[in-house]
């Protein structure tokens, strides 16, 4: 038998990305807050909005919360998901011992990330699907291109970021509070909650700063059913590049494979 | 032969502390090597050095012929881990674990042969997180064997393990030997290296206090024997052989004698006490324990 080491690194990071991927399918939380709770909000606020236009579009509110809660989704898969599971992981010992392993560290890294990436394209899809399906929200098939890359970008920049903002947290149970703590202030602020229009001016240009308003700007103004082109924001994805980089940074520096007890 | 793990004057300080203060250690090929100590002596500290997870502040170390520190991903094809404390991953099962984990190596074990070794055949299909300590446990010995290994580190393999857990562990590592392993052990169990180890070093206070094997270690091999019997009433110790009561320790209702030569002893407590028709149903004759000796030994220490 030929094993995914010997087929090469890139078999390795599909191999890695295999059981990552079983293992968020068989975590209920991980479903829960990943692939159901971005559906629950859309139902909610669609409920909340009724048919009222909204946003800076004046895009009827389905139309408005399909995109803004599929960044939520890319942002549960990446960084809600992967911060949890990190720690976890890196407390319990596992990521030390696949350390142990021949696997290069890059491979574990990037099989992980991409089993993030695939996890968002799939929320993403499910709240195309439901949006048309259930809310008659057309699909915006030229703008598909620039979706995608948007989710993908987002989905890598906020896995970077999970791995960076890991290096903080010391144990699990202290995970989901603090990704939480994060990025609800950033949901509101952000477009993904409340209409950013509606914010004052100084809590937009707040919000800009950060990457949760560009991946939600990028998905927003792709899903708006003027937007001629395919739909890429260039100044959306420059950012999130530009936080990844950041992130990036902190993560080579900060990274650890050992629990953070074992010090001693 | 080049010994499999290499270590000479190691040294690790943290800060002020010293955590490892400069030990040598050798293991060679197919053996089974305990390494003993108190919990804070060093161990981990040691292992994980060899393990290439922590760099040293000084001395020189060679496992499988490479530095740990500088090792590489064809060092780690030939070492495996039981690591203290790591759980496998929760949500796969034993089947699961054992094909991400064989996927890593260049030429790993085969998967159903190594579930029976390690006795997971009727759990191969259940989750991680469904199976007892034991059997999580016996789950890490074989993510570490999958890979086929020439050199395994156990770290406390079975702290926290029920009796018969702990037989059943040791079985799987004493199997070990028969596959031509060179198994490196750390416990701080005494009765699991004297049952397991080829050989044995105490480590205390950072330094290696004692090596040898389980029946010599610290001199226990010449260390005096405790004869312990108790006397009929109306009979007292006082009434003993003389060559005997040199080598009365205490009577405390039971008597004990301390001695160099226990079966002269034997014999001469035989020869008085049979012809006034005494028997000592509680008669007891003992080395001292390899926990005896290892408590003393870190006792000095500490």
């Amino acid at each position: 038998m030929t094993t995914a080491a010997a087929r090469g690194s890139l078999f390795l990071v599909l191999h890695q990305a295999r059981y990552d991927l079983i293992g968020f399918l068989r975590n209920r939380q991980a479903r829960f807050f990943t692939l159901v709770l971005p559906l629950l909000f859309l139902i909610i606020f669609v409920g909340v909005y009724g048919s009222h236009r909204i946003g800076p579009f004046h895009m009827k509110a389905s139309t408005y919360y399909v995109p803004g809660l599929a960044a939520l989704g890319v942002i549960a898969a990446s960084f809600v998901n992967l911060v949890i599971s990190i720690t976890a992981q890196r407390e319990g010992g596992i990521l030390k011992r696949r350390r142990a392993t021949p696997a290069p560290a890059w491979v574990l890294i990037a099989g992980r990330t991409l089993t993030a990436v695939i996890v968002s394209l799939v929320v993403l899809t499910v709240l195309l699907a439901f949006g048309r399906v259930v809310y008659g929200v057309s699909l915006p098939i030229s703008t598909l291109p620039g979706i995608a890359l948007t989710a993908v970008v987002g989905s890598i920049t906020f896995c970077v970021l999970g791995y960076a903002l890991s290096t903080a947290i010391k144990n699990e149970d202290a995970a989901q509070p603090m990704v939480q703590a994060i990025m609800l202030p950033l949901y509101f602020i952000s477009g993904v909650f409340v209409p950013n229009i509606q914010l004052p001016s100084w809590l937009q240009h707040v919000a800009q700063v950060f990457p949760v308003e560009h991946l939600s700007d990028g998905l927003h103004r792709a899903y708006a059913p003027m937007v001629h082109g395919v739909g890429i924001v260039w100044s959306d994805i420059g950012v999130l590049a530009l936080w990844a980089a950041i992130g990036l940074a902190v993560a080579l520096v900060r990274f650890s494979w050992l629990p953070s007890a074992a010090s001693a | 032969m080049e010994p499999v793990v290499s270590v000479q004057g190691l040294r690790k300080r943290y800060g002020p502390l010293e955590a490892v203060a400069g030990i040598d250690l050798e293991v060679q090929r197919g053996e089974i090597f305990a390494f003993l100590g108190p919990n804070g002596a060093g161990k981990t500290t040691t292992v994980e050095i060899l393990e290439g997870f922590r760099t040293r502040t000084e001395g020189e170390v060679t496992v499988l012929g490479v530095d740990p520190a500088r090792s590489d991903g064809a060092w780690r094809n030939r070492v495996g881990a039981v690591l203290q404390e790591s759980n496998a991953e929760p949500e796969l099962t034993v089947r699961e674990s054992l094909r991400l984990y064989s996927g890593y190596y260049l030429e790993p074990r085969d998967i159903g042969d190594t579930i029976t070794l390690v006795g997971l055949d009727e759990k191969a299909d259940t989750q991680a997180a469904q199976l007892s300590g034991g059997q999580r446990r016996r789950l890490d010995v074989a993510l570490a064997l999958i890979g086929d290994p020439e050199l395994i580190f156990l770290d406390e393999p079975t702290t926290g393990f029920d009796p018969s857990a702990r037989r059943t562990a040791w079985h799987v590592i004493d199997g070990l030997r028969e596959l031509g392993k060179t198994v490196f052990l750390t416990t701080h169990y005494m009765d699991e290296a004297e049952q397991l180890a080829d050989r044995i070093a105490v480590i205390a206070g950072g330094r290696i206090v004692a090596e040898g094997t389980p029946g010599t270690l610290g001199g226990r091999n010449r260390m005096a024997a405790t004869i312990r019997f108790t006397l009929p009433e109306g009979i007292g110790a006082d009434e003993l052989p003389p060559a005997l009561r040199e080598h009365l320790a205490g009577d405390d209702g039971r008597v004990t004698l301390t001695t160099d030569t226990p079966l002269a002893d034997v014999g001469a407590l035989a020869e008085w006490a049979l012809p006034r028709g005494l028997d000592l149903p509680d008669l007891d004759v003992r080395r001292p324990t390899l926990e005896e000796v290892y408590l003393e030994l870190t006792e000095e220490q500490a």
